[in-house]
């Protein structure tokens, strides 16, 4: 029998939304809190993103990826958070109970509360069941960032699946290093970045972004030599980059029981980022596949107070109210409300699937309106974060029906 | 000289060399590829089969019913990880459940009494998640699944461990025989000279045997597709779940893999080329849509890999198993996709043909044979991540520490690309497919072998 530690907060994950959780918790005095890092050094996927932009919502500062990661290390550790890097939750034991491995071997943590931070990845090739060979030379953008990082060269002339706001750092990632980009393709009309990055690659790089088009196989041995897209053409590369298209690493969320969001596949939460299982939260872009990281960290932070309270007073709701989502709204995150509880950013974020014109959207409950707004800056575009207003959930009957939330024309 | 050449490192020609090392003779393994089961080995449904559905009194019925029991009990002893999982044959239609009976008796006649009809309700019960029309099954209690990549690497390591040399990247480009010694040369390298040729090459086995003056089959490659589906799949599934078989394919299994993962395959496709290895829109569609019929709960998950594989199938439905005493020559052609069940067997026929041949076998004795160890890459034997002093997880959905990863690339037969890794490690094979841990994994390759990352990235 292997003896148990007993812990009060174990966060698993040591990404932005994990060490930013972590860090407000013993800010507000929360005892022993435990994060548990997978990889060598803690930080997550910033530490890979060498470029400026990160930390502004959250630290409002702008620094690169890198500093951001060792930044929010640094600030966690000196708050008496206690990061285990090089350690893997292998499993549940019980309900808030975890193995851990580690060089040192397996261990287990008894926690009065979880939080799953997670994270998550880009679906690769093979989940996007891409037809053809199996070249070496296929890739996703966080595996070319490694790459780059470390002076390895991806390959010298690629295509990119995707159009997304990933997708277009993947070109500055690829350019970089020195390898041209033949194309980007997205089965969408257009891309769904911003006209700045868009503008700034098709002037700097002369990025040809190929719309309405897929890749149908994938040809080459042992190295990529060519594309073949859905329209018939085939374009001759060495490298495909398999962009965006996020899947929450939603292994422990299921573990747990925790019910899944099937649009998204990271686990239902309420604004307070509680699960369904008592004493389990999940925050970050575990629950909303995927935001920039300050917007993780903020997700993180805003959860340490119902982490708190739950330490305090051990309660744990029972009944949620479910927000449903009318199309082209494929998800939005929390998707559970409880009208005495803000969501973080005192915002809600969503996703549609097609482009839309209109910018408005309605809120109802049993066929009452709770509110109707615009989105908060931007338009309605796939694959691009979406925000709406959250004052209103204070006027959701608590006994009432499911909210459904919808766009008007 | 070599007293035995063994063309083909694949799943056969490496336990051919195995059970050759076994003797105080000089062995040699060749391969066209640069590393061992790099071939038709290396993708295939991974299920050690009773061989309870074999054609009676063939030639691969007594094979793969022997070679089942030879690797069954040498798999654990070197750590090949193997699970008795058990298989139902599930008949959906009642023209399928009218079948059944026939392939009971089938199973008896091969010498396999274990097998029994169940009803449909004792098929759900032992595989609740099936989807619905089950009409009744039959109980394969004895079918295992194992490892596929460790088995050749295995047999070839053993093989060189006790004395065997490797020769990778020779591909055969003609036989001299002479009296008392045959030249066997290379489209690239030094010949070989050897007293006696095994042709174990699987796809190309058509080819060497027509170099060596043989005739009688030609290979047609079938080729099948696997997917694979997210660990999360595992617990929808307790054993495999086999289709009733027809006349020209024994259809497509879904079944759970050593390595805690669920396959749908094999697609069938006679194809003509050699080379046409990749996977298709159709073989996909059609294994996504199999799937979702037999394990509805199968379309909530992500799929992991698609592989496809191509079976050294011929004209003939038995194993093209001949030798030439005067040209010191045994052919073991034509294996199809029971290679994997049947290769210690058919490294038994191999040594018996030989003998037949000319050779005189002289065994070591038990203390003289040098033992080899695998790593287990199983889910139910413990794995290096879980022992203390380890070297710390590399790739994490795999949970590949950085020793294997290193070993991999150093102990002979070593890997010579990302793929040999992956074979030998699982590394780089799980849901993220090196999302997470490409650039690490190639970065200490390199360091393990003094080379530098891109030529292993670049493959």
């Amino acid at each position: 029998m292997i003896a148990e530690e007993a812990v009060d907060v174990v966060v698993v994950g040591g990404g932005p939304a994990g060490l930013s959780v972590a860090t407000e918790l013993r800010r507000r005095g929360a005892g022993k809190v435990v994060v548990v890092e997978r990889e060598a050094t803690a930080g997550g996927v910033p530490r890979h993103t060498d470029h400026l932009g990160f930390g502004v919502r959250d630290l409002r500062r702008v620094m690169s990826g890198p500093r951001y990661a060792a930044t929010l290390v640094r600030r966690a550790e000196r708050a008496g958070v206690d990061i285990r890097t090089a350690t893997t939750v292998t499993r549940w034991v019980g309900g808030r109970t975890l193995a851990l491995a580690s060089r040192d071997g397996t261990s287990v943590v008894a926690a009065r509360a979880v939080v799953l931070a997670t994270g998550v990845r880009e679906r690769p090739r093979s989940a996007r069941l891409v037809p053809g060979d199996r070249p070496a030379g296929v890739y996703t953008t966080a595996a070319i960032q490694q790459l780059v990082q470390r002076g390895i060269r991806p390959g010298t002339r690629a295509v990119i699946v995707g159009a997304e706001h990933v997708s277009f750092s993947a070109v500055l990632t690829l350019r970089h290093a020195g390898c041209s980009v033949a194309a980007m393709v997205t089965p969408l009309p257009r891309h769904q970045t911003y006209w700045p990055l868009r503008i700034a690659t098709a002037t700097r790089y002369r990025v040809k972004v190929l719309t309405g088009v897929d890749v149908a196989a994938i040809h080459g041995r042992p190295r990529v030599e060519r594309v073949e897209l859905t329209n018939g053409t085939t374009i001759e590369c060495d490298t495909v980059v398999f962009t965006g298209d996020w899947i929450p690493d939603h292994e422990l969320a299921r573990g747990a029981g925790a019910t899944i969001d099937g649009s998204h596949g990271g686990p239902l939460v309420d604004g307070a980022a509680r699960t369904d299982r008592t004493g389990v939260f999940a925050v970050g872009n575990l629950v909303h596949p995927a935001e920039t990281a300050d917007v993780c960290a903020l997700h993180g932070r805003h959860a340490a107070p119902a982490v708190m309270e739950w330490l305090a007073v051990d309660e744990w709701p029972s009944r949620r109210l479910r927000i449903l989502t009318n199309a082209p709204i494929v998800w939005v995150s929390p998707a559970w409300i409880d009208p005495l509880i803000a969501t973080p950013r005192d915002r809600f974020v969503l996703r549609v699937d097609r482009f839309v014109e209109s910018r408005t959207m309605r809120a109802r409950q049993d066929g009452r309106e709770l509110w109707h707004g615009t989105v908060l800056g931007g338009s309605l575009v796939p694959n691009r974060s979406i925000s709406i207003a959250a004052h209103w959930t204070a006027d959701v009957d608590p006994d009432g029906g499911d909210v459904v939330l919808s766009v008007e024309p | 000289m070599f007293d035995v050449c063994v063309i083909g490192a694949g799943v056969v020609g490496s336990a051919v060399a195995r059970l050759l090392s076994h003797q105080h003779l000089s062995v040699v393994l060749v391969d066209a590829a640069p590393d061992v089961g790099a071939g038709t080995s290396k993708a295939n449904t991974a299920i050690l089969h009773t061989g309870f559905d074999a054609t009676p009194g063939s030639v691969d019925a007594g094979l793969v019913a022997r070679g089942y029991e030879l690797l069954r009990r040498y798999a654990p002893t070197v750590g090949i990880a193997v699970e008795e999982t058990g298989a139902v044959l599930v008949a959906w239609t009642d023209e399928q459940a009218e079948a059944l009976p026939a392939l009971v008796a089938k199973a008896h006649t091969n010498g396999y009494d274990a097998a029994a009809l169940v009803d449909a309700g004792e098929v759900r019960a032992r595989e609740p998640h099936l989807g619905g029309g089950v009409v009744a099954g039959m109980v394969v209690p004895g079918e295992h699944i194992i490892d596929p990549w460790s088995t050749p690497i295995a047999f070839a390591r053993e093989a060189i461990a006790n004395g065997a040399t490797w020769r990778p990247g020779c591909r055969v480009a003609g036989f001299e025989f002479g009296d008392a010694k045959t030249v066997v040369t290379f489209e690239r390298g030094d010949p070989i000279e050897t007293r006696f040729v095994v042709n174990a090459a699987g796809l190309f086995s058509d080819v060497v045997h027509e170099l060596a003056g043989g005739s009688g089959f030609t290979v047609r490659p079938r080729r099948g597709e696997l997917i694979v589906f997210d660990k999360l799949a595992r617990g929808l599934l307790h054993g495999t779940v086999l289709p009733v078989p027809t006349s020209t394919t024994k259809g497509v299994l879904v079944a759970p893999t050593v390595f805690g993962n669920v396959m749908v395959g094999p697609t069938a496709d006679d194809i003509g080329d050699k080379a046409a290895t990749g996977s298709t829109r159709a073989g996909i569609d059609a294994l996504v849509a199999h799937a979702r019929r037999i394990l509805p709960a199968l379309a909530d998950e992500e799929v992991t890999a698609v592989y496809a594989g191509l079976r050294a199938a011929t004209e003939h439905s038995d194993y093209q198993l001949v030798h030439h005493p005067d040209r010191r020559y045994v052919c073991l052609g034509g294996i199809r996709s029971t290679g994997l069940t049947a290769s210690m067997a058919l490294a038994e026929e191999a040594l018996r043909r030989l003998v037949e041949c000319g050779l005189t076998m002289s065994p070591k004795e038990d203390d003289e044979i040098v033992p080899i160890r695998m790593t287990n890459l199983g889910e139910v034997e413990p794995r290096p991540y879980q022992q203390p002093g380890n070297t710390g997880i590399v790739c994490h959905c795999e949970r590949v520490t950085r020793d294997e990863i290193a070993v991999a690339c150093t102990v002979v037969p070593a890997a010579t690309d990302l793929d040999g890794v992956r074979r030998r490690t699982r590394a780089i094979a799980g849901r993220c497919q090196g999302f997470a841990c490409l650039a690490e994994v190639c970065t200490i390759a390199a360091a393990a072998t003094s080379t530098t990352p891109e030529s292993w990235l670049h493959g």
